[in-house]
């Protein structure tokens, strides 16, 4: 037998990526740990167990967002992945078509966040917007300024704008690497055009779909900085998201303790759905 | 089921086929893919297609499956013009070099698969997919999930999704076990020799591999540079390569093939390798003599295998060896013939030989049995050889080129 020597120089190896991590990740979670358990007010501190907790989740506004906020994310999934699919497959698949159609289909990937926002701030005006006054010239009441509805719609429709290009270009690359004997044992075995998706480009596309909800569901989760521009969370509440939420208290009411539990309990959340997600789609197609 | 014919097939990857009446514009022949070829398959034939990657023999079983329509020529089916019609309404089935299963599905649902596209009633469909199943050793994991089977579980699998269509046309085989394990090959290739007994469909099996290949087929067709060869059974491809290429594709080692000429004897035509007269078969002598004078390169070939080690009998040539490696069973001496600098390869069988000291750095006896040499004339064989294996009684012919 080899005799195992024991050496704390060991620990060594371990240290830089400890700091780096306590750097990246704990300390800074430790510090709204710290806020969500304390009130904190200059030098003074209280400990207050877990009463910023219960405050919070009992916060009606609170309940609104988080529904409001569910509902945007699964709208978002719901829109974003059946469009996003449908694109690639209708994609074309070799000459300079395959270059062109990736850059067209890229394009709202490249915009900046806030950029975005302010196109379909504008885009949307029924005054001066060319979306919004068309949609007034046909006779339809639009306007995202004052009516709740057109609000969180143009927000949604804005989100799959910008972002079910991803969730194509995803799909593209998934479809791309299926070998072209899957197709060839298709048409030799006489399957339709729909079992050639059910059997085959569907299960391959699995592990990319995968990726694609969970990130479709982070971000959209996490969606501020558009709908700050557009609507800045209005009218009334329509389109306060989590964030716009607790940027609120956090910024806006300087409430750090709701903030910093808030903060926690957002991210438990965005696990938990994660987790879940992940799960379930794994287990689909093993039966 | 039927004779599958190829008829005058050239193709170009980039060129669309033109229509009968503006056949298309072939780029010049060393571009093609496939030039001209011209095959027919018996129906219940099991063959292979042989040659170096690259040669064509894919684009050529994709040309018989209706994957790749050809730049050029026919392809029938028994009567039947089928060369613009698809996979499905040519009723083939294909095996491809990676397994290809329904990921999703179980086994018998796989198997079902075809049959199901195909409308057939579920009693019916059930009646196959069992007996298929029970043929092909897969009624243990019918309720299983296809991704759990194994690389050559699946391959079997995929196989079956052809058997079960009982009125398959020909099932073709690309390359089908190149990720399978090396001992499971074995059983694999047995496997497929046990379902042509059983249901006699037409086998087409594409491999660059000449053992799959000569273990596999009753007929071989070799190919290079997008043409055919020479087609035969494994025994004729060995013993009488048509051309030089089979010979050194054939055979562990290859052919030796040696640069000789003509001499001209009262006894009729010789060949000189070196500074040695060779007789060789009376037909080659006279082809031989034919070819003489004229400015085509004449070689001879001969197997490895067959070179004789003599005894110190006075015709024998003398061999200088280079290197002698020890196979077990035999040894591959490699070596030149005094007078000549072309290296040649001799298989000395275990226990032959025996009263000659074959060793590197020294010199052996050896023999060039008539019977066994090959006479090239520009890479193509002399003087049309006799049938080396007669026939087996009633077996069906066809085994000849078209016209």
């Amino acid at each position: 037998m080899i005799e195992k020597t024991r050496s704390n120089r060991a620990w060594l190896l371990v240290l830089p990526m400890t700091i780096l991590v306590a750097f990246s990740a704990i300390v800074p979670l430790m510090t709204v740990v710290n806020y969500s358990l304390q009130d904190i007010l200059g030098n003074t501190k209280v400990y207050v167990g877990f009463e910023w907790f219960r405050k919070v989740l009992r916060d009606p506004e609170l309940h609104a967002a988080f529904l409001r906020q569910l509902l945007f994310s699964f709208s978002v999934l719901a829109i974003q992945l059946p469009l996003g699919l449908g694109i690639s497959l209708v994609m074309p698949r070799r000459g300079w078509a395959v270059s062109a159609s990736l850059v067209v289909l890229a394009l709202p990937l490249l915009i900046p966040w806030n950029v975005v926002g302010t196109i379909w701030q504008i885009f949307g005006r029924s005054d001066i917007g060319m979306g919004g006054s068309t949609l007034v010239d046909l006779g339809l009441h639009y306007n995202y300024t004052a009516n709740r509805v057109d609000a969180w719609l143009t927000v949604l429709v804005m989100d799959v704008w910008h972002w079910t290009p991803l969730v194509a270009l995803l799909c593209y690359s998934g479809l791309r690497s299926i070998p072209d004997a899957y197709y060839q044992a298709a048409s030799i075995d006489g399957a339709s055009n729909w079992s050639v998706f059910r059997y085959i480009q569907l299960p391959k596309l699995k592990n990319v779909l995968v990726i694609a909800v969970l990130l479709r569901f982070m971000d959209s989760f996490m969606i501020y900085t558009e709908p700050f521009v557009v609507t800045g969370g209005g009218p009334g509440n329509s389109t306060t998201f989590l964030s716009q939420f607790l940027t609120r208290l956090a910024v806006g009411q300087f409430d750090l303790g709701n903030a910093a539990a808030f903060s926690l309990i957002y991210f438990v959340f965005i696990l938990f759905f994660c987790y879940v997600f992940y799960t379930i789609m794994n287990r689909l197609g093993q039966g | 089921m039927a004779e599958i014919i190829l008829q005058g097939i050239s193709h170009a990857y980039d060129v669309k086929r033109g229509t009968a009446d503006r056949p298309a514009q072939l780029p010049p022949a060393e571009t093609l893919a496939l030039r001209d070829v011209e095959l027919r398959w018996r129906d219940g034939g099991a063959y292979a297609l042989l040659g170096p990657s690259g040669c064509g023999k894919t684009t050529l079983l994709g040309i018989i499956s209706g994957l790749i329509q050809p730049t050029r020529g026919t392809v029938r089916y028994g009567g039947k013009d089928v060369t613009m019609l698809s996979s499905r309404e040519r009723n083939i089935a294909q095996v491809f070099q990676f397994p290809v299963v329904y990921d999703t599905m179980t086994v018998r649902d796989n198997l079902a698969f075809p049959l199901r596209n195909r409308g057939l009633g579920d009693a019916e469909i059930t009646r196959r997919v069992d007996r298929i199943a029970d043929s092909l050793e897969l009624t243990p994991v019918l309720a299983r999930r296809a991704t759990r089977l194994t690389a050559d579980q699946k391959q079997i699998l995929s196989l079956g999704r052809g058997l079960v269509r009982e009125d398959v046309a020909a099932i073709l085989f690309d390359e089908p076990l190149t990720v399978i394990d090396p001992h499971r090959k074995w059983l694999l290739r047995r496997k497929l020799k046990e379902i042509h007994k059983e249901f006699r469909h037409t086998l087409i099996y594409v491999t660059h591999d000449q053992t799959e290949a000569l273990t596999f087929a009753d007929e071989v067709v070799v190919m290079q540079h997008g043409q055919v060869l020479q087609r035969g059974t494994p025994e004729a491809l060995f013993r009488r390569p048509a051309h030089t290429y089979v010979g050194y594709f054939i055979g562990s080692p290859g052919m030796n093939v040696v640069p000789c000429e003509v001499v001209r004897e009262p006894g009729g035509a010789r060949v000189r390798v070196g500074g040695h007269v060779i007789a060789v078969s009376p037909e080659a002598a006279a082809a031989a003599e034919a070819a003489a004078g004229s400015a085509d390169r004449l070689e001879l070939g001969i197997r490895p295998e067959h070179v004789r080690v003599a005894g110190d009998t006075g015709d024998a040539l003398a061999f200088a060896v280079t290197t002698v490696e020890d196979h077990g069973r035999f040894r591959i001496v490699t070596g030149t013939l005094a007078g000549s600098d072309r290296r040649l390869k001799i298989r000395i069988g275990h226990g032959e030989g025996r009263d000659v000291a074959v060793a590197a750095g020294g010199t052996i006896p050896v023999q060039f049995p008539s019977e066994y040499l090959c006479l090239y004339r520009d890479s193509r064989i002399l003087a049309p050889m006799a049938p080396v294996v007669p026939d087996a009684p009633g077996a069906p012919a066809g085994a000849e080129l078209l016209p």
